[in-house]
């Protein structure tokens, strides 16, 4: 089901735990559809990321690309961080089945909340940047066929 | 992905082994006596008398008569037959149907299905062990109800139904009982008639029988439209030439699962309860989900908190541990299992359920092994876990 380097990342995922005092943490997800990732930034004073931590709730998929994030965002500035997408964590794991997708969605979304909250700790804008939603199953309907 | 060294399958309420006397037992109809039992020869005879005793081995360990017992494709097959067909042939009667809300798929999407060609369904909520409530099922009976379908034991959590009691209340109110004892079959002993059943679902491939061959039963004098219209097969009711390996394999199987029943049971409760009692008691903020004594002989179902079951799952599958879980991600939705839902479980928690189930080759090291491994990968997810954390945080 899932690629070498999905299942590589989900059983030995990279950059867990938590920072002190981190520069900004974000949280997204919910609970209810099984997934929850929280990101922790330490931003030096010239807006590079020095260390990234996750942790994460959630399948293979989401503790995966929640590592592969961390990887893709370690060491760059937060504008270039700005610029990892789903779809470049989804290719740097070589894909993921279409069913977890959203997991991909949830990683670049829990970034963003991270350098949201990064943001407003500094008082400073992030040109680009939008006030991330909670909730990315947010308006999502579930698929549905008749039979 | 790399191969485990050895398997340790504790899924046997998904599929069983094949036993290697059932399989002895159907070879020969496959290059040997491979005639049409239809067929008017002699050599088809051996066919037609393969059926004959397949029937007759289901039909006695059900306390049927053999005239009773119409094989099908298997489990879901026969669930959906019971209730469409059964919908179809008494509809002028009445359009209303009761059923439960930890039904398997095969029954609640047949439900639903009916419920689109206009008959109303009663989905009846359980008790926080999984248990039908008597009451509710009383009171949710109406002059046009037609058919109570509730299932033997729940395939997820193990729970068994008061199945006399539910097929009594049916009877005084004149209303047909079908029972889907997919997972019961082979478990529990069962006689349709003390229960009061009327018709009953079961699989040859969750009692070490083949994949691919069930039965409905069905009581004389229930009228019951043809499944699958075409030859005069199962008394035309469900035409198709026989599946004859698949029907001896089954007649084999229930045999068998009749013969070993009472000490591989007793044998797999002990086995089931030793598993229960040192996960629950070694593995902090952990939950048995189902009835507590009033379970499946082979059936133990857990939720971790503050862990994913598909997380877990994969895991378990690296150390070769066989187990499956009621998480989102595994049944393909957003939703965990509709069964934790329906016995009161929060989202978060069903996300974290395991099942593990038994068979008769299970041994008390094998459990010893998987009750480490479980400690092992529950902590370590824990640890990663944005939940756990936050439970620390508050303690």
């Amino acid at each position: 089901m899932y690629s070498d380097k999905v299942m590589d990342h989900f059983q030995n995922p990279r950059n867990v735990g938590e920072i002190e005092n981190a520069s900004g943490v974000g949280t997204v997800g919910n609970a209810k559809c099984g997934d929850i990732m929280r990101i922790y930034l330490d931003v030096d004073d010239h807006q590079v990321i020095r260390d990234v931590k996750f942790k994460t709730f959630g399948c293979g998929a989401a503790v995966a690309t929640s590592s592969m994030a961390t990887e893709l965002v370690k060491g760059k500035t937060i504008y270039e961080a700005l610029q990892v997408t789903n779809k470049a964590v989804m290719d740097a794991l070589d894909g993921l089945p279409p069913v977890k997708v959203h997991c991909s969605l949830l990683a670049e979304e829990a970034i963003h909340a991270a350098l949201w909250d990064y943001a407003e700790k500094r008082g400073i804008q992030i040109e680009g940047l939008e006030r991330p939603k909670s909730d990315i199953h947010e308006g999502e309907e579930e698929e549905s066929e008749e039979y | 992905m790399e191969e485990a060294k050895r398997m340790i399958y504790l899924d046997n309420a998904a599929t069983t082994r094949t036993a290697p006397e059932v399989v002895e037992a159907m070879l020969p109809y496959f290059t040997e006596l491979y005639g049409n039992p239809s067929s008017v020869y002699r050599f088809s005879q051996k066919s037609k008398d393969a059926v004959v005793k397949g029937r007759e081995s289901v039909a006695k360990a059900l306390g049927a008569d053999t005239s009773e017992i119409y094989f099908t494709a298997g489990g879901s097959e026969a669930d959906n037959w019971a209730l469409k067909a059964t919908a179809e042939a008494y509809k002028t009667k009445g359009n209303h149907i009761i059923t439960t809300k930890i039904e398997h798929h095969a029954i609640l999407h047949a439900a639903e299905w009916l419920e689109k060609q206009g008959f109303e369904v009663t989905y009846l909520d359980v008790d926080e062990n999984g248990t039908v409530k008597l009451e509710e099922l009383k009171k949710a009976i109406r002059p046009t109800t037609i058919l109570i379908s509730v299932m033997f034991a729940n395939n997820e959590i193990g729970t068994v139904q008061p199945i006399r009691e539910i097929g009594q209340i049916a009877r005084e109110h004149g209303i047909l009982f079908h029972t889907d004892a997919v997972q019961a079959f082979g478990q529990i002993p069962i006689r349709v008639d003390d229960l009061n059943i009327d018709m009953l679902s079961a699989s040859a491939h969750k009692l070490n029988g083949p994949k691919g061959i069930g039965c409905l039963y069905i009581r004389k004098g229930v009228k019951i439209r043809s499944f699958v219209h075409g030859g005069g097969q199962e008394r035309k009711r469900r035409a198709g030439t026989e599946n004859v390996p698949g029907i001896v394999g089954f007649g084999a199987a229930v045999e068998r699962a009749m013969r070993t029943m009472e000490d591989r049971t007793a044998r797999e409760k002990e086995l089931r309860d030793y598993l229960i009692g040192r996960v629950l008691k070694e593995v902090p903020y952990t939950r048995l989900n189902g009835h507590y004594t009033n379970r499946l002989p082979n059936n133990a179902n857990f939720s971790f908190q503050f862990v994913e079951g598909e997380s877990l799952l994969i895991m378990l599958d690296m150390e070769g541990i066989c187990g499956s879980s009621g998480s989102a991600c595994t049944s393909g939705s957003l939703d965990p299992s509709h069964v934790l839902l329906a016995i009161g479980l929060p989202h978060e928690i069903a996300h974290g359920s395991l099942r593990l189930t038994l068979s008769e080759e299970t041994t008390k090291e094998e459990l010893d092994e998987v009750v480490e491994v479980i400690k092992r990968i529950v902590e370590r997810l824990r640890n990663m876990s944005p939940l756990y954390e936050d439970f620390l945080r508050k303690q």
